[in-house]
């Protein structure tokens, strides 16, 4: 084991405001009522800031400035104009990027080097990707005029905050709508950096809205009358919910929802590389995607040399100070999301898996949870059937590739699967096989602005990415 | 004594797993002058089983396989178009209606080309979209005929199967439909199709968890339509809305009818040596 020397990125790059307001209209606001809630760094629960909670009124303020927005501006722009603007922001989003990361990672609990090194690059490259789109809509395979749909409604999760912004407002914007978007109640810090980013863009005021609360905020703002378009990230069970609300409206929903990923390891394997990559799909982000995957079915014959090789490499995952380069797991995001995985980990040791996990030392404060795995783990058991959303691996075994998609196939969700095998027609053969919407096959975890993302079943309907990542803020 | 020819009257039967059952209910109703099953909520969940049973094989044919079938179906609809006529049709309607299914027949083997392609990823990776069948999809069709072909035959050239419910007053050309398609070589429980009251059977369709996807061209009335919607929403069915006027069967359909009932499967893998 190596000894490592901490190297802390430093934080003096942010500047964090005691307090912020909501973003409407182009300039930041306080709420109708002057409620609001604090935002803290789950490596630390240090408090960051002062977060204002828009009311109903205030969502109908945003709603009001993205509609006059539309109506008045974006919707009359030419594409190639709202291109520029989205270019702009991509480039002070490359610019700004190390502050945005350290930002990203302080508030969210992420290591930096996933921050810097994954979510960052992505978000410049998404707005990069839609930019071009923007005046090229009539060759998208849409019709020879495809038209923006208004006011879109987004709502996004915590775990990659400024990350699922961009996978929401590029393409709207691209598109031609107008957004209203609601950051999650614990990730709300990137956001508010972005709407000064809109203002450094010299973003036209109404284009981009920002509101920020709870769940209650984000009920106020896909219930709303004045919206055309709503685009969530989060849990199933919203994910229905937000189905049977709008039911009855014209309102256009794409839903990016739970998943329980199965990473299906075939014995010619290369297991190194299928730990590597085991380890990527449940570790990464301390569990908290939606894609992870947190079934793994090791075929039997493998199943000894591989499961001995995963425990050796979790035990040289350094979990700690999310701002610290050497970091692989950083702090869970927030005290319930802990509560959440530790109760569901205990009914995996209850319901009788097996439980594992390296020695660990972890922070005093701040919320933490060791990677662990679950051995003998069957289908019937909770943890093989519901979305922990963190550090938590189920192992199941198997011993054909029928079984093996089978056991893939056997659950609600479809959001992803690994395959891993260095045979290229079993990959193939797996790939047709598996109702995923993304399969990484001897990878996990990659994702591309150019590259469909979605599910299949009860993980939601919709892409977001590629030329179908317009479909969803296109009226067609 | 008379010299007419007594004719043989027809019992108008429920399509389910390529055979022509009653309803298990027993029950029947008159509509368009003839004697009509009655289906039951019972019915309605046999033709989702039979209709998930018929995936695998019809999502696992090959494309071209599925095209000479549509094909050979419109075959067939052209060989029974007096049948259709018979039953009050006006012509014009029937030969729009085979025409509109030779039209969708063709796109089994190139709505995957249209729909999905590669992917330009920063970084050394295969990366391919390709549109994949949602599943079982449930179908309210309208009550005109080239409006039934025009949300059946774009729900399976793409490898769903799917479970119709036939409009109430007018469910003739529907099971003359079903007899053309039990006589076209497609597989048993691809298509089903209920006639009987949709007002009855929709709800029970809408909410049963193994249906993917559900098609409400036919639902006229709002309310109904938003009750079926919040049902759907309990697996998350991928949902067609109602229509807020009359659609117009007869304009260009466009690939919305079938990209409804798509799901795009991305598939990455590294490249190296």
């Amino acid at each position: 084991m190596f000894e490592y020397a901490p190297a802390p990125e430093s934080r003096a790059v942010v500047d964090i405001n005691p307090s912020y307001g909501l973003f409407i209209d182009g300039a930041f606001v306080d709420p109708a009522d002057g409620a609001s809630f604090k935002t803290i760094n789950p490596a630390s629960e240090e408090v960051l800031s002062e977060i204002a909670e828009a009311g109903p009124a205030d969502v109908d303020r945003a709603v009001a400035a993205a509609r006059a927005a539309y109506d008045k501006v974006w919707s009359r722009m030419p594409g190639r104009d709202r291109a520029k603007y989205l270019y702009r922001i991509a480039r002070i989003i490359q610019e700004r990027g190390r502050e945005l990361a350290v930002l990203e990672s302080l508030d969210n609990g992420k290591p930096i080097r996933e921050s810097r090194d994954v979510d960052i690059p992505l978000v410049a490259a998404h707005f990069f990707y839609y930019a071009g789109w923007a005046d090229k809509l009539a060759h998208a395979g849409f019709g020879p005029a495809p038209k923006p749909l208004g006011v879109a409604a987004q709502v996004i999760p915590w775990n990659f905050p400024l990350l699922m912004l961009a996978w929401k407002i590029a393409p709207a914007l691209a598109a031609g709508n107008t957004v209203v978007l609601k950051p999650a109640e614990t990730t709300p810090l990137t956001a508010l950096l972005f709407a000064e980013i809109c203002q450094q863009a010299d973003l036209p005021p109404g284009v981009v809205n920002i509101v920020t609360g709870a769940g209650e905020t984000g009920r106020a703002l896909v219930e709303h009358d004045g919206v055309d378009k709503i685009a969530f990230t989060g849990s199933t069970e919203v994910g229905k919910a937000i189905a049977r609300a709008v039911a009855g409206s014209r309102k256009k929903v794409t839903l990016e929802l739970g998943g329980k990923a199965a990473n299906v390891i075939f014995e010619d394997a290369p297991i190194d590389q299928a730990v590597e990559g085991i380890v990527n799909g449940i570790f990464f982000n301390q569990g908290h995607v939606c894609c992870a995957g947190s079934r793994l079915l090791v075929q039997e014959s493998v199943y000894e040399p591989v499961l001995a090789s995963l425990k050796r490499r979790m035990a040289r995952l350094r979990v700690g100070d999310p701002l610290d380069k050497n970091t692989d797991i950083g702090a869970i995001n927030s005290a319930a999301q802990l509560e959440r995985i530790r109760a569901l980990s205990d009914i995996g040791g209850e319901e009788g898996a097996e439980r594992w996990s390296p020695p660990c030392e972890l922070p005093d404060n701040g919320f933490w949870f060791a990677p662990t795995i679950f051995t003998g783990v069957t289908q019937a058991h909770r943890i093989a059937r519901e979305e922990i959303f963190g550090p938590v691996l189920s192992v199941l075994t198997f011993r054909t590739p029928a079984e093996a998609v089978e056991k893939a196939n056997n659950t609600p969700y479809g959001l992803s699967a690994g395959v891993w095998t260095d045979k290229g027609s079993r990959i193939l053969w797996m790939a047709d096989r598996l109702r995923a919407g993304v399969v990484w096959a001897n990878t996990f975890n990659k994702f591309d602005p150019s590259s469909p993302f979605g599910g299949y079943k009860e993980s939601g309907y919709g892409r977001e990415g590629g030329r179908h990542g317009l479909e969803a803020y296109l009226d067609v | 004594m008379s010299d007419a020819r007594v004719a043989v009257r027809k019992t108008y039967k429920l399509f389910i797993g390529g055979k022509f059952p009653r309803s298990e209910s027993g029950r029947s109703y008159v509509a368009q002058e003839a004697n009509v099953a009655l289906a039951s909520r019972k019915d309605v969940r046999d033709a989702v089983v039979a209709a998930r049973a018929a995936v695998k094989g019809w999502s696992g044919a090959t494309a071209y396989n599925r095209g000479q079938i549509l094909y050979r179906v419109a075959e067939m609809l052209e060989g029974r178009r007096d049948q259709f006529i018979a039953l009050g049709l006006p012509a014009a309607e029937v030969d729009e209606a085979i025409d509109r299914w030779v039209w969708y027949a063709g796109w089994s083997d190139k709505i995957t080309q249209v729909y999905g392609g590669a992917n330009p990823v920063a970084g050394p990776y295969f990366n391919l979209s390709s549109p994949e069948p949602t599943g079982v999809v449930g179908l309210v069709p309208p009550p005109s005929f080239l409006g039934l072909v025009s949300v059946v035959a774009p729900a399976i050239v793409t490898g769903n199967t799917v479970v119709a419910l036939a409009a109430k007053d007018a469910p003739l050309a529907a099971v003359t439909l079903a007899e053309v398609l039990a006589t076209s070589d497609l597989p048993g429980g691809v298509v089903n199709i209920l006639t009987g009251d949709p007002a009855e059977t929709a709800p029970w369709l809408a909410a049963h968890m193994d249906v993917n996807a559900i098609d409400l061209a036919g639902i006229t009335d709002p309310t109904l339509a938003a009750s079926l919607e919040e049902a759907a929403a309990g697996n998350l069915k991928r949902v067609v809305r109602a229509p807020l006027t009359t659609p117009d069967w007869s304009a260009d359909p466009g690939l919305t009818r079938m990209t409804a009932f798509l799901e795009t499967k991305t598939v990455w893998h590294p490249k190296g040596i």
